[in-house]
């Protein structure tokens, strides 16, 4: 984490924009730069800046914007939401779409099933998320005009907008989060198929599906658990084109603003932020490893 | 010598592989292999002889022709005043530029990054993967700093890094070459880690073999075959990668057609004229599909045991 905090900071220090001069504007004076710069505290040697920074993120406070004038902490509060529904519905999705999908292939490998999976989920990967957020746009929203085109409605307007807006943007992005876990679920489930006690559990007559449930996909199912907290990565690089492409007010959108405007501090509080909560989902997915297979032990 | 039992190796495990699977699914490696192969063939001769395909100077506007649906013909006269008719087989876009042209001239930009990316990041990754899998004490520092740049997402990392500086092509292969690098340091250590233990390591060191040679002689000959496969993925992902910066806007300067940019380019206007997102899409999606193709044979072709590794 210490490392992620130094590379983000440093990363957006050595820059070769000068925001103070993005700033005064146009017309400031040379004067007037240097009072802002003073101001920043970016005319501080560049350890100095860094614990300050440090020391005040600690404490919740990430600056203020340069460009949108406000605390950064407060422009993050309010471009969360969107992003979080997002995220959540399709974590969701692509959980309940692509662990049986997976399986499915593992179970009936070799036919045209499991070619069909595998042939999608190399497509999934391969067809980037901006592509696939406008063709369903054009076919679902403008050709069939069944769902908003673009935007976002906030929870309290009103649930029925809230999810019609989100439909579209979370089946975008949950495209390649399938094909991932897709492909883990069925690698991992073809090598526990073949596994003696499976061969028991029919042998003593237990029905396919509680055998898959049971005794396949329990025993298969850390590999996909720990693939579907690394995916979050795709998950929130995804996030910010996808933000984007619908036009969501929400922090990948506030990213690709920040980074556009040269506004150092969002960008470094977003980045942060988005690092630690990949961090922190890694770690719960360390933690479910103890309930999923109680051999391993911390 | 080592190099060629390696190699044997390699194919015995590969048709084991296969005979397990049975003869279709074998067929099906090498199918996409084939196919994988041939897409991105076609596409790299169409991005060589890009001038000679019909296309005009890619940055020519004509504000008297814009937003022109594909097919849209257009008389030009001469300077003896003879008429030509040119057709603009993808449509023209909001500055009058012809997407077939532009289109074309991008498979240039994307294959440059994808290549480069994927031989630059495989280089260094080689490099501090065979140290540190083989030095211990560099080992613990090298692996937490890329531990660190690795929970940072990909394109979260990448779009920082093109902030940095100004946009243009050297930025953009360099800010995709950095979230790849730890990638391929984790595969090389890897391989380092279980090769250093191997019988044949050890009698080199008694037999008074020095480090760098034993990693150059010993060490790296195992690492080629996973190497491939990882920067085919990464060459696959570089593309992509470049084509969502220049779409957001933070890559290569919109001068310059790349699939990424004729998009950005097409989306004030996509509910109209869908053709300036639906052609370059097309084209990167294959040419991303194809190189994952070839990956996934190549995989299956050289080394099954990296499927456990990755």
């Amino acid at each position: 984490m210490g490392v992620v905090a130094v590379v983000v900071f440093l990363l957006l220090r050595l820059t070769a924009g000068d925001p103070a001069a993005i700033i005064a504007g146009d017309n400031a004076t040379t004067q007037q730069v240097e009072e802002i710069r003073g101001r920043l505290g970016l005319d501080r040697p560049i350890a100095q800046q860094f614990v300050i920074w440090l020391g005040n993120v600690l404490r919740g406070d990430f600056g203020e914007s340069f460009f949108f004038k406000k605390q950064v902490a407060d422009l993050i509060l309010d471009r969360l939401e969107p992003t979080l529904a997002l995220s959540i519905f399709t974590l969701v999705l692509a959980v309940t779409a692509a662990v049986p999908l997976g399986a499915l292939a593992a179970y009936r490998r070799a036919t045209w099933i499991d070619r069909a999976v595998m042939g999608l989920s190399v497509l999934g990967f391969s067809v980037p998320v901006f592509v696939i957020g406008y063709a369903l746009i054009y076919l679902f929203a403008i050709h069939f005009a069944w769902l908003p085109v673009q935007g976002y409605q906030r929870l309290r307007d009103g649930i029925g907008g809230f999810l019609t807006h989100l439909i579209l943007p979370s089946v975008t992005l949950a495209v390649i989060y399938v094909a991932l876990i897709a492909r883990i679920t069925r690698a991992s489930m073809l090598e526990v198929l073949n596994a003696d006690h499976v061969r028991t559990a029919r042998a003593k007559g237990l029905a396919e599906l509680p055998v898959l449930l049971r005794h396949v996909l329990r025993n298969a199912a850390v590999p996909i658990v720990t693939v579907i907290g690394l995916g979050v990565a795709l998950l929130i690089g995804g996030v910010v084109v996808t933000e984007s492409v619908y036009s969501i007010p929400g922090l990948g959108r506030l990213t690709v603003d920040a980074v556009l405007a040269r506004d150092y501090p969002t960008v470094q509080a977003v980045i942060l932020l988005f690092s630690v909560v990949y961090v922190l989902i890694n770690l719960v997915v360390d933690l479910t490893y103890t309930f999923l297979d109680p051999r391993i032990r911390y | 010598m080592k190099a060629v039992a390696d190699r044997a190796l390699a194919i015995d495990f590969g048709s084991a592989a296969t005979a397990h699977g049975g003869v279709a699914r074998g067929l099906a490696r090498h199918r996409s292999v084939t196919i994988g192969g041939a897409i991105l063939a076609l596409v790299v001769v169409v991005a060589v002889l890009a001038p000679w395909l019909g296309t005009r100077d890619p940055a020519q506007i004509d504000p008297g022709f814009r937003n022109r649906r594909p097919g849209a013909e257009r008389v030009v006269p001469s300077a003896d005043g003879s008429e030509t008719k040119r057709t603009s087989w993808m449509g023209t876009d909001s500055l009058g530029r012809d997407v077939y042209s532009r289109v074309l001239y991008g498979a240039r930009v994307s294959l440059i990054v994808g290549v480069t990316v994927a031989l630059i990041s495989a280089a260094i990754g080689l490099t501090i993967g065979l140290l540190a899998g083989y030095l211990r004490w560099l080992d613990g520092v090298v692996m937490r700093v890329m531990d660190g740049l690795m929970s940072i997402p990909a394109i979260l990392l990448a779009i920082g890094l093109v902030s940095v500086s100004r946009a243009g092509l050297r930025t953009v292969v360099l800010a995709i070459v950095i979230p790849e690098v730890p990638r391929v340091v984790r595969l090389v250590r890897s391989v380092v880690l279980s090769i250093r233990e191997e019988p044949y390591v050890e009698a080199a060191v008694a037999l008074g073999a020095r480090t760098p040679m034993l990693l150059v002689r010993h060490v790296l000959p195992n690492t080629v075959a996973p190497l491939i496969v990882q920067a085919t993925f990464v060459c696959a992902s570089a593309i992509l990668v470049e084509a969502i910066l220049s779409f957001l806007g933070v890559g290569i300067p919109p001068e310059t057609p790349t699939w990424g940019n004729i998009m950005a380019e097409g989306r004030a206007l996509f509910r109209v004229f869908p053709h300036n997102i639906l052609f370059p899409g097309v084209f990167l999606a294959a040419t991303v599909l194809a190189v994952n193709m070839l990956g996934d044979g190549l995989r299956d072709m050289l080394d099954p045991r990296v499927r456990q590794r990755l």
